[in-house]
């Protein structure tokens, strides 16, 4: 297993809103938790996953993730049992989807 | 240990436990009292045929004695292993035993569970680990699966393995994780009277409350987190 | 798009939570110990595994049909299901709260191989406490209620604990057993228990055997709707009150008669022609609701 931490800047999310979760930590997939961070043009991300020496794909997953969306002012929790990097963007956006209130 | 010689040991004002197979169902005198004895030896693998006589003698016990205490002797393998047990639901036998023994319980009839051999898996939940209280003998092995094969299932080096049974009760076999889990009260250099007399009492103060086997967990350090989230979401 | 995962038609394929939410009342879902108060488990993380928030189970209240039940649902995607130390304990501190509040009933959506290995020891006495708090629960008037039909089942342990319930229900794609096949393979042979042979693994320990022996009450599509009204249903029959020593001979009786019947039978063919199934060979293909009537039949 490996554990990375990444810290990215990006635009503050206007509400701040209940903790959602996203997916399953199954083979090939994940779960995303994100809630409230501290700072509000940040957002914080640390990663437990079981498939090691991807540090740089995550770096780019989650850099491009942070730039293109309104995440600041949270805090992401992964646990990941080998997911693609398709399915890891997949799943950020759907978390934050959920976390920025876009219920049904 | 022989059989005999552990029943002579825990009774010597008497004993009559009739062997059939691996199957042992009988009665003895501890302090002047009767006192039910059932359960398995040889390293039974409990099938349909055995959950059912154990059953059978439980229920007997509480029709014909009421509050008479139980004293089961555990030596099982395991859940018998075959395509026509599991075909007639061989959980279902093993949950109807687990039934009778709870029932026992809650007419009154404290129960204690000596591992005499070996305690695995199945055949061990099915009544030892339902009695009130449980301990082991010197020598017993306590088990879900051996490192090895542990190893071979999970994926993970047996060294690895090996390396963090020694530091944490949580999967190793050994009576003495169960003991620092709660699971197994205490372990017994040797069979005596007076040891089953004070395990009957403790049992009969467990026979009236809950499951306390959580909160033994936390306080000898071996599940530090059951007791815990058990009353987190337990709202107690 | 959070509506299409939980619109899913599968209770098979559909994940623990979308199970719930099809099974709930729309909203009524509200978890203990949610997975953002939640930490993994440190023991598969000092195996160098990652952990899930909620350690594979989601428990918590609901309402189902305007009835308080309470429920435990068990994620088969995460460590097949296995009953670790937390996981084990979040089940039995629901079946506590049980005792505490009286629901209607509790829920337990089962998906699991049994103990989690890497936590043998805590998972095994778990589940032995877990067994004793599913009577104590029903000692107390309240149902307990198994749902089985995700991807791993109810085997081990686990099995044990649905032989508990007071009710279950079952998918055709459910199974129920103590032993894998797999370890019945590897243990005692290829010739005993063929693993691979699917059509026979499910003649064994399939949903529709387990219905026509009678070990399961309920037999349903693999739907969340149809899990749900059958819950329904259950919930609606009144409770009667019997006496725990007579039942539990008249279930002596019954096994030991079964046993004596059926006990050399090694194929749910056999056992399907001798309970009197006119084309056992058609069984595999009825769908619930011919199941259900064939069963009304034998019955009969």
């Amino acid at each position: 297993m490996e554990i990375l931490t990444f810290e990215y800047p990006s635009a503050p999310l206007a509400l701040a809103g209940q903790p959602a979760l996203c997916g399953v930590v199954g083979s090939g997939n994940l779960e995303i938790l994100i809630r409230a961070g501290e700072r509000p043009d940040y957002c914080r991300i640390r990663i437990h996953t079981s498939a090691r020496g991807f540090g740089e794909i995550w770096q780019a997953v989650i850099g491009e993730f942070a730039a293109g969306n309104a995440a600041g002012g949270t805090e992401i929790a992964i646990n990941d049992m080998g997911a693609t990097p398709a399915i890891v963007s997949l799943r950020l956006v759907q978390t934050l989807a959920e976390y920025a209130g876009e219920r049904q | 240990m022989k059989l005999n010689d552990i029943l002579d040991a825990l009774f010597p004002e008497g004993h009559r436990v009739d062997r059939n197979d691996k199957v042992l169902i009988g009665e003895a005198t501890l302090g002047g009292q009767s006192i039910a004895v059932l359960g398995t030896t040889d390293a039974a693998a409990v099938d349909h045929a055995i959950a059912l006589s154990l059953a059978a003698a439980v229920l007997a016990t509480i029709e014909k004695h009421p509050g008479r205490p139980l004293l089961f002797l555990v030596d099982t393998s395991g859940q018998a292993l075959s395509r026509s047990q599991e075909l007639l639901c061989l959980n279902g036998s093993l949950a109807h035993l687990a039934e009778c023994v709870d029932l026992a319980r809650r007419r009154g009839h404290p129960s204690v569970a000596l591992v005499t051999a070996n305690a695995v898996s199945g055949g061990f939940l099915s009544f030892g680990l339902m009695a009130d209280v449980a301990y082991a003998l010197q020598d017993a092995q306590v088990r879900v699966m051996d490192l090895r094969a542990m190893s071979r299932v999970t994926k993970i080096p047996l060294e690895q393995l090996g390396e963090l049974a020694g530091n944490s009760p949580i999967f190793a076999p050994g009576a003495e994780n169960y003991q620092r889990m709660g699971g197994i009260e205490a372990i017994w250099p040797s069979p005596s009277p007076s040891l089953l007399a004070a395990a009957l009492d403790e049992a009969v103060g467990r026979c009236r409350a809950g499951d306390p086997r959580m909160a033994i967990g936390r306080v000898r350090g071996g599940r530090q987190l059951a007791a815990t989230i058990a009353e987190r979401v337990a709202g107690d | 798009m959070k509506r299409d995962f939980n619109l899913r038609r599968s209770w098979f394929e559909a994940s623990a939570r979308a199970r719930l939410a099809g099974l709930l009342d729309a909203g009524s879902g509200k978890e203990l110990l949610p997975p953002a108060a939640a930490e993994p488990s440190p023991h598969l993380a000092a195996l160098g595994l990652p952990g899930a928030f909620d350690d594979g189970v989601v428990v918590g209240s609901g309402r189902l049909a305007g009835r308080p039940v309470l429920f435990a649902a068990q994620e088969g995607q995460f460590m097949g299901g296995g009953v670790g130390e937390i996981h084990g304990a979040k089940i039995v501190g629901l079946l506590r709260r049980a005792l505490r509040e009286g629901p209607d009933a509790v829920l337990l959506l089962l998906d699991s191989g049994g103990v989690r290995l890497h936590e043998a020891n805590a998972g095994l006495i778990a589940i032995s406490e877990i067994m004793r708090a599913v009577l104590a629960v029903r000692a107390a008037g309240i149902p307990v209620i198994g749902l089985i039909g995700g991807s791993c089942g109810a085997f081990g342990g686990m099995g044990i604990v649905a032989k508990l319930c007071s009710h279950l229900v079952i998918s055709e794609e459910g199974r129920l057993a103590l032993s894998g096949p797999e370890v019945i393979e590897t243990v005692a042979g290829v010739e005993e228990f063929d693993a691979r042979d699917r059509a026979l693994v499910w003649r064994v320990t399939g949903g529709k055997h387990r219905f026509l022996m009678g070990d399961c009450q309920a037999f349903v599509d693999d739907d969340p709707a149809a899990f749900r009204a059958a819950v329904e249903a259950l919930l609606a029959e009144s409770p009667v009150d019997v006496d725990e020593l007579a039942q539990l001979r008249r279930q002596q009786a019954a096994l030991t008669q079964r046993l004596a019947v059926f006990g050399q039978c090694r194929d749910g063919l056999e056992v399907w022609q001798a309970l009197g199934v006119a084309a056992p060979e058609n069984v595999p293909m009825l769908d619930a609701r011919a199941l259900v009537s064939l069963k009304e039949g034998l019955s009969a």
